[in-house]
């Protein structure tokens, strides 16, 4: 995964709640593995039933077409645990969300696949979209390594991540290698496990 | 003496393999879960790492979702999902991985067919790439869905890296009244507590209705646990789920199964545990839920009007607006009387042998009329046959309902079976998002006895004003 340290980019204001995972890539796109999922992003509110783009949906408008930031609503990728959604966003060129708050799994998958999910309170993200939607350009810079938005204009805004979600981050570190490097240790618990309750490992039934 | 702990906390404690910072901690995951939706790159990017499956015989392969429910399917009958269903059945013969097959015959919804063929265990932890993976928390199990990259994870490794949640208890007090059901309680939940009042929790559902509910009615609850926001929910293992369990295939026997049931009886939740958060629901006060937008907390009693989005709180007017602009409704509404396009009785919320009987009930001798499409799912194939043994099939197609294989179908539209745009459906299921049960779908989630209400009525009906031999419930 790639490592996420500093992000200069456009953001991009799509302030509703509880955008969920099967409109942020919906079903169609995952059949096949030729699929690009960057195009099937928010593909039912970026494009009418014949393909053509709707000019208003905010990532279609020039001014945010570029972006590599979301500012949402609260909720944000919830419902269906697909994963594609986070891939989509990253696809698209997005690498850090802002949102009130995300589903639970989104916000799992999205710091496992490199993808920054901020949560900020309501009034701030509020404030946030207010200087973005204002803003000659609408740019943010997001620093993972002291935790601080930089919002157009100057005005600074601290995040919090949690500290291993964060150290992963900035390493690029995926998960899986990490767990790896203390198998031994899981072949100690299933052992353990297995004397204590031997009805659930080993062969079944 | 410990501290008292509550059943999540046990759960918790006998699965930790380490700390890492922080809240996070290295969990064992006791059985895998693999369907064909979300497993695809896990395999691959298993297979880029040079790794196996770590333990092959804790993992096991489900075909549900993409799957044609239609008479005779076979697993390329559906020409757009064929490419994943052949992939499944191959990444699963490579990897030396037991797959229920589609003519598999426990072939089912991964959620039905886990507790069915034992791989349930009350004290368990189960991980599959699938939202509604809480299911099995209705015979005691930590269950929770997670995402491709977790599921590579599992394959290499059986545990996940997991933030040690909260832990939530809400508590059904009072009695039913008859005609309602477990969708209505966790429906009604929904409704007065939001979206989001589970993130972050770990959901214990505890209380005199809920153990007075059947084994099959706590698996609905569960599952639905996502629908709040929480990604695992559990319902402490009573006589009713150790009897649930005796004799089924992966279930221990024997000795083993005394000492497991042993083990069981102390898995419920301490007297004097304590929970990060506490909500109580009294029973008496629900009747029949329909929603009427598009989040499973739009919801209102069958008798009640849409509400208007000026009078709720500002950051659900909105969406409401929205929804309702989706839906085609107006503010203050009712329900009752709506046209229906669509009839569903399907899907890991309601799909299992005891739904169908209600359903049933309330569908013999009587008619669907002409223009609605009533279409009954069972949730596995032991369902199917148990329910044609005892003649449901018949009640349905006689009653004008198609009756289908089983598999996830129209809960979503990977397998073909999909809600024209504009169409109205109701649906036992439990999303009702824009477009998840087809492009401009507008679908209505309700509790089995209502959904075959609305469909031999060709309306969304008040089941307490149907004149039904019994409810059944
Ligand atoms: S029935 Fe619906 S909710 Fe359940 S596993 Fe299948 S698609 Fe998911």
């Amino acid at each position: 995964m790639e490592s996420f340290t500093i992000l200069d980019g456009i953001a991009a204001p799509l302030l509703k709640s509880n955008i969920d995972t099967g409109v942020i890539i919906a079903l169609r796109f995952l059949r096949s593995r030729a699929t690009d999922l960057g195009a099937g992003l928010f593909a039912d509110w970026r494009y009418t039933a014949d393909g053509a783009e709707i000019p208003e949906f905010v990532l279609n408008r020039p001014r945010y077409r570029e972006s590599r930031i979301l500012i949402a609503g609260a909720n944000f990728g919830c419902g269906s645990s697909r994963e594609a959604a986070v891939w989509a966003l990253l696809r698209f060129g997005i690498r850090c969300v802002i949102a009130p708050s995300f589903g639970e799994i989104f916000y799992d998958n999205a710091c496992e696949n490199g993808l920054l999910p901020i949560m900020l309170p309501e009034d701030l993200v509020g404030r946030l979209v207010a200087r973005v939607e204002t803003a000659g350009e609408p740019r943010l810079t997001v620093d993972l390594e002291c935790c601080k938005i930089t919002a157009p204009a100057g005005a600074q805004i601290a995040f919090e991540v949690p500290e291993e979600r964060r150290a992963a981050l900035l390493a690029g570190l995926d998960e899986t290698s990490l767990i790896l490097q203390h198998e031994g240790e899981i072949d100690a618990y299933r052992a353990r496990a297995a004397a204590a309750r031997p009805w659930l490992y080993g062969k079944l039934g | 003496m410990s501290e008292p702990k509550t059943l999540f906390e046990k759960i918790w404690h006998n699965h930790v393999i380490r700390q890492f910072g922080g809240d996070r901690f290295l969990i064992h995951v006791d059985r895998h879960l693999v369907n064909e939706a979300t497993s695809r790159f896990a395999f691959e990017g298993l297979k880029q790492r040079g790794l196996a499956p770590k333990c092959r015989e804790a993992t096991f392969g489900v075909i549900d979702h993409d799957l044609s429910t239609r008479p005779g399917r076979q697993w390329d009958s559906y020409e757009p999902a064929k490419e994943r269903i052949g992939a499944m059945q191959e990444n699963c013969r490579a990897a030396g991985i037991e797959l229920i097959d589609i003519h598999d015959a426990r072939q089912g919804i991964v959620h039905v067919i886990a507790p069915e063929m034992g791989l349930t265990l009350p004290g368990s932890t189960i991980a599959c790439g699938d939202s509604h993976t809480a299911t099995s928390g209705g015979l005691g199990a930590w269950a929770w869905g997670v995402g491709t990259t977790e599921i590579e994870r599992l394959l290499a490794t059986q545990s996940l890296i997991v933030r040690k949640p909260k832990t939530m208890r809400v508590t059904f007090i009072g009695e039913r009244h008859p005609g309602i059901s477990a969708k209505d309680l966790i429906l009604y939940f929904i409704g007065q507590h939001g979206v989001t009042v589970g993130s972050g929790h770990a959901v214990e559902y505890a209380g005199p209705a809920i153990r007075a509910l059947p084994v099959e009615g706590r698996f609905t609850i569960c599952n639905m646990s996502i629908e709040f926001g929480a990604r695992s929910g559990l319902i402490a293992p009573d006589d009713a789920a150790i009897e649930y369990l005796a004799g089924r295939a992966y279930a221990p026997k024997g000795a083993m199964w005394d000492l497991a049931v042993a083990d069981w009886r102390g898995l419920p939740s301490d007297e004097d545990a304590r929970f990060d958060r506490e909500i109580e629901i009294d029973c008496a006060a629900i009747k029949p839920q329909v929603t009427w937008g598009t989040s499973p907390q739009d919801v209102i009693a069958i008798d009640e009007p849409i509400p208007a989005p000026d009078g709720v709180a500002s950051e659900r007017r909105e969406p409401m607006a929205r929804s309702l602009d989706y839906m085609g409704l107006q503010p203050g509404m009712v329900l009752e009387g709506l046209p229906i396009d669509f009839a569903f009785i399907g899907s890991c919320t309601n799909s299992r042998l005891s739904d169908l009987e209600i359903a049933a009930g309330i569908v013999r001798g009587r008619k669907v009329p002409e223009g609605v499409t009533a279409i009954v799912v069972p949730g596995s194939t032991p369902v199917k046959r148990a329910a044609e043994e005892a003649g449901l099939d018949k009640v349905f197609t006689e009653a004008g309902f198609e009756w289908r294989e089983s598999g996830c179908s129209m809960c979503q539209t990977l397998g073909g079976d999909m809600v024209p745009p504009g169409k109205r459906s109701i649906s036992t299921t439990n999303r009702n998002f824009e477009n998840r049960q087809g492009a401009k779908a507008r679908t209505h989630l309700a509790s089995p006895a209502m959904v075959a209400a609305a469909a031999i009525s060709g309306c969304i009906t008040d089941i307490r004003k149907l004149d039904i031999r019994k409810p059944g419930i």
